[in-house]
């Protein structure tokens, strides 16, 4: 058959595998986005205990391998009675993964905001409370928004370790194609145009929305 | 002694070990004018941080209108509704509107309603020429009109009692008399209570009641405005005078 041919017979297989990549991508983002702020706002107010607790989620979270995480969960965790399907292990683990990234990124906006904007805050009486609400948190998460749209792009490549636990998305797709008919050169090029067709459009907006956002909030 | 806004007596300041502020006395009267002079690094700046608690003392006492301000954050909380300040580089909150950026003290520190809250704010607009800008955001103002923006801010929070901190510091030339002339309108109408920092030696000379003069973390001498421009009394000052040219 031609490679023409072996492509477009593997479309349908693809197609699916796209959707789920979309899908867990989504839904990891999603989860990164709300654990990471949740994380930095515990380490910016200083909650006792409960920031301590998301310091040492950040570091461990960051300094192991997403590859290692998903082990952990797929195969260490049912040995002590934890099961989840593969699915739900890998986006327990992108979020494992992504909170950390996201948390570091938002801590960064919100250290971000200069000291005269805090003093000028503190000068008319506002609150250690009200100067986040109003100064610091609006400020800040413009700040942190170019970490955040480095870190959506990084974790939808992430997606691609999945399918060491067999979660179909789109490498495992091409891989299991591969094991079967042994075309590697037409599944890996279907398999890089997919993953471009997602990141390149979204690299392109986020790059658009960091713009946008800059030019929004500051020039003071 | 009676109508004393601000007693500072025995104040000592240090960055760690470095000590910055030494033995610090004044005060000042209610409507007064001060200005504090003194070379670059002798101490002004921080000397009128300590007044609102933006930097901490570690000995000495303020009073402020009759009451020993105990220094906690929470205190200087509430006192700083009472003081306004404003800075060398205006710190506008540039995520909000200029109308919104001074009615953010008033309507959520002290709880005024808005609708008081923005015709104050516009009739304080008006008065520093800035009414068609209340819309604006910062970004789109220039030094000039952002360091006016920044004391309406501090007005609108009724002060009894401004800080201006180099307030023409960074601003172009051609800015800088707008910027002092509301300043010193807000001495003479209003006569607000206030204490200057400032290098335009001219304006210090027509706006100041007294003037301090610091050097190295210490007050020098405290001189009616008047004596201290014709012939203050130290050395240094005179040294300091005859260095500026004006």
């Amino acid at each position: 058959m031609t490679s023409w041919g072996i492509i477009q017979q593997s479309l349908p297989m693809f197609e699916k595998g796209f959707v789920l990549t979309l899908w867990l991508s989504f839904i990891g983002i999603i989860g990164s986005i709300l654990v990471g702020l949740i994380c930095s706002l515990l380490q910016y107010f200083k909650v006792p205990i409960f920031h301590q607790i998301a310091t040492v989620y950040v570091e461990i979270s960051r300094n192991t391998p997403l590859l290692i995480q998903l082990f952990f969960l797929y195969y260490a965790f049912p040995v002590i009675g934890i099961k989840f399907s593969a699915q739900l292990c890998g986006i327990i683990g992108l979020i494992f993964l992504g909170g950390s990234y996201m948390a570091e990124g938002f801590t960064g906006g919100f250290n971000g905001v200069s000291k005269g904007q805090l003093e000028s805050g503190k000068a008319i009486g506002l609150s250690r409370w009200q100067l986040a609400r109003y100064v610091i948190f609006p400020q800040g998460f413009s700040l942190s928004v170019p970490a955040m749209a480095a870190n959506v792009i990084f974790l939808i490549k992430e997606t691609s370790i999945f399918t060491v636990i067999a979660i179909p998305e789109l490498t495992n797709t091409a891989l299991d194609l591969i094991g079967m008919y042994y075309r590697s050169n037409e599944y890996l090029f279907v398999l890089v145009v997919a993953y471009a067709i997602i990141l390149i459009p979204l690299s392109v907006i986020l790059t658009l929305l960091e713009k946008r956002v800059r030019y929004g909030s500051f020039g003071n | 002694m009676a109508d004393q806004i601000l007693q500072v007596e025995h104040l000592e300041k240090y960055y760690q070990k470095r000590h910055v502020l030494y033995d610090i006395n004044f005060s000042v009267a209610k409507g007064e004018v001060v200005t504090l002079l003194g070379p670059s690094g002798s101490g002004k700046s921080t000397l009128i941080r300590c007044l609102n608690g933006l930097e901490p003392y570690q000995k000495g006492t303020i009073t402020f209108e009759g009451q020993q301000v105990d220094p906690t954050e929470k205190n200087w909380q509430q006192i700083r509704q009472k003081i306004g300040m404003v800075f060398q580089s205006y710190d506008l909150f540039p995520n909000l509107t200029v109308i919104d950026n001074i009615m953010l003290g008033p309507t959520k520190v002290q709880k005024q309603s808005a609708d008081a809250t923005r015709a104050e704010a516009i009739q304080l607009l008006q008065r520093v020429g800035l009414e068609d800008y209340a819309d604006a955001y910062p970004r789109m103002l220039s030094g000039g009109q952002k360091q006016r923006i920044a004391i309406v801010r501090a007005l609108a929070l009724h002060p009894d009692f401004m800080l201006f901190d180099e307030v023409t510091a960074s601003l172009d030339p051609e800015m800088v008399r707008g910027v002092l002339n509301i300043i010193k309108d807000l001495a003479e109408t209003d006569n607000m209570t206030m204490i200057v920092v400032t290098h335009e030696m001219n304006f210090a000379q027509e706006i100041a009641d007294r003037v301090l003069f610091l050097e190295n973390g210490k007050i020098l001498e405290q001189t009616p405005s008047k004596q201290f421009f014709a012939k203050p009394q130290t050395d240094r000052a005179q040294e300091f005078l005859d260095s500026m040219d004006f």
